[in-house]
């Protein structure tokens, strides 16, 4: 291919140079595969956010909150500066 | 909570991490060596050195084509495994993310693709522009992931905490870019060159015991050496800065580096040290089985005193001594309950039917809210981070990289005195040097991520509470599908690598295709 002059040398550039592999086409497979793996079979199958369960924020952050303060011991006494407010 | 699906997720996400830590400082430290080649290749017009840096960018691409995408299932993870901890911090944290996702993308893809095929179809400067962009875009692209990470380190630039939502919230942005941010960027991307380089000369050294390509391999060499002595003593300056700063931010971690339980003025650094395993916290017994240590020289790295105090794992959970910002350190068990009390207070929030008593609640919650992240912890001990494998690999960390920074003189010396292509012994410690680098590089993220334990966010959420609550056989399942996944991957990388070595350099670099 001659020098490139215009935008749509440009993309030939990338034509050609996908079409003249060599040492490059196992690397694309590998990508590929990799990206099938990725995409088509761990995320689907393996990953399930659980935020994307609810719809809204106002969901999310009660699931947030319910999570977060689980089993948490909630009569604490504070020595130095505990007072409660109720 | 399950314990196996805090560990099991901390496991995956460590060797997903890990995994892929090993592609991305080759391809930032090779990608900086290759465009030197390059630019030596326009300036001298001579051959050479095109032949040269198109073999190492042969490399380049294979690490990149094997590594690329390898960090994407970090970022499932976090949706997956850290789905609280996306929640609490995405604000935060998605900004550095989405803007890595732009430039990792448009300058990589772009450049990348005139790098390998725009030999002859641009000028000579457009070419060695886009080779450089592309290992720019590379850089830049770690850029953001260091702050994210520095961010997890040292949080700064949030708002106040946000009860409705129960998120911490992003207020300034420039402020995320911190000190500590910027010198994560620094010592991670420049160490890097020092893996790049043992890489390099690794290679070359291969060829120069083969007898073949001599002239290439030396070329290849003396360039490799050059970056990888630059990288080591910018590497020694930012690591001193980083440590000063480590000591600001995060005590418990260098406390842990150093294995130091009690604290003191004029505390000496440990060189050499093999610690007592026995030893638990505020049990009396000694740390250190054996040490050799420089005296005052901790303080000195941690308050630029050499009479600086220096508090150990005791003193940061008793408290009451003063830290370097002057004020007097609170007592872990305090924190304790008082991130109980904010969580009690959060929980009144959350209850309250009428909107004074939601006001007093959050009042009160924003009093505390500072400890929130300590009200999942049942006792002070819980704070303190593996201290054995910090010790040990910080210490691994810093001696390969001072071994290396040896090496790297003497091949320049060899070299420079004509001496090189004769030291086979210097060759074959070159090539087999090459593992250590990489020993050395995972060491320093295990010192930056497992001293940083258990805090997910430092001192906001630790890893028990940022951890998605999933069932633990999943967990387990996809850690060996990864493991399986990644161990391919790097088997595939390694036989393509050992391939192209093998070919070695093409002579009719005109006639190449990738």
């Amino acid at each position: 291919m001659e020098r490139i002059r215009n935008i749509g040398d440009f993309f030939r550039m990338y034509v050609d140079g996908f079409k003249n592999l060599s040492w490059g086409k196992p690397l694309w497979v590998i990508i590929l595969v990799k990206l099938f793996i990725m995409f088509a079979v761990l995320k689907v199958f393996f990953f399930r956010n659980p935020l994307n369960e609810f719809d809204s924020e106002k969901e999310k952050s009660e699931y947030i909150y319910n999570e977060l303060t689980k089993g948490h011991n909630i009569n604490v006494k504070i020595k130095k500066y505990g007072t409660k407010c109720n | 909570m399950e314990q196996s699906v805090i560990d099991w997720s901390r496991a995956q996400f460590a060797l997903t991490a890990m995994y892929h830590w090993l592609f991305v400082p080759l391809t930032l430290g090779l990608g900086f060596i290759m465009a030197i080649m390059e630019t030596l290749y326009l300036k001298t017009k001579n051959a050479k050195w095109k032949k040269t840096a198109k073999f190492w960018m042969k490399i380049f691409g294979i690490n990149f084509a094997v590594g690329v995408a390898t960090g994407i299932i970090l970022e499932f993870e976090f949706g997956t495994n850290w789905s609280k901890y996306s929640w609490f911090v995405g604000d935060i944290f998605g900004a550095p993310l989405a803007i890595e996702g732009i430039f990792a993308f448009f300058m990589e893809a772009t450049f990348i693709a005139v790098m390998f095929f725009g030999w002859n179809k641009v000028s000579k400067g457009f070419h060695l522009a886009s080779t450089w962009l592309t290992v720019g875009g590379a850089t830049l692209s770690a850029v953001w992931i260091l702050v994210a990470n520095a961010w997890m380190q040292h949080p700064v630039g949030m708002g106040e905490f946000n009860v409705d939502l129960v998120r911490t919230e992003l207020n300034d942005f420039w402020a995320v870019i911190s000190p500590v941010a910027i010198m994560k960027f620094f010592h991670t991307v420049i160490s890097s060159w020092m893996l790049g380089a043992a890489v390099v000369i690794g290679i070359a050294s291969w060829y120069m015991l083969k007898n073949r390509e001599k002239t290439f391999a030396l070329d290849s060499i003396k360039i490799a050496s050059v970056v990888g002595v630059t990288g080591i003593v910018i590497s020694i300056i930012t690591g001193d800065i980083t440590g000063n700063q480590v000591a600001k931010t995060q005590p418990m971690k260098l406390a842990a580096m150093e294995g130091l339980y009690d604290g003191a003025n004029g505390v000496g650094l440990v060189g050499i040290g093999i610690l007592n395993h026995d030893k638990t916290y505020n049990d009396g017994k000694d740390p250190y089985l054996f040490d050799i240590s420089v005296p005052k020289m901790l303080s000195f790295l941690a308050t630029r005193d050499i009479n600086g105090y220096v508090p150990g794992i005791n003193d940061i959970i008793k408290g009451g001594y003063t830290t370097q910002e002057g004020n007097i350190a609170v007592p872990v068990e305090e924190k304790i309950a008082r991130g109980k009390e904010a969580s009690e207070q959060l929980r009144l929030y959350k209850t309250a039917t009428n909107e004074e008593d939601k006001e007093t609640a959050k009042a009160f919650f924003k009093a505390n809210s500072k400890y929130f992240g300590y009200s999942f912890f049942n006792s002070a001990a819980d704070t303190i981070p593996p201290v054995s494998l910090v010790f040990y690999s910080f210490r691994i960390m810093v001696c390969l990289g001072l071994l290396f920074l040896i090496l790297f003189v003497v091949v320049i010396y060899y070299i420079g005195k004509n001496k090189f292509t004769a030291a086979r012994w210097l060759q074959k410690t070159c090539l087999w040097a090459i593992p250590f680098a990489y020993i050395a590089s995972q060491a320093g993220w295990i010192v930056a991520e497992v001293g940083r334990q258990p805090w997910a966010i430092q001192d906001i959420l630790p890893v028990q509470a940022a951890v998605t609550n999933i069932n633990a056989s999943s967990v387990i399942l996809t850690f060996f599908i990864f493991l399986l996944l990644f161990t391919t991957l790097l088997i595939a990388e390694i036989k393509i690598i050992l391939k192209a070595i093998q070919t070695g350099p093409v002579e009719s670099v005109e006639d190449e295709q990738y």
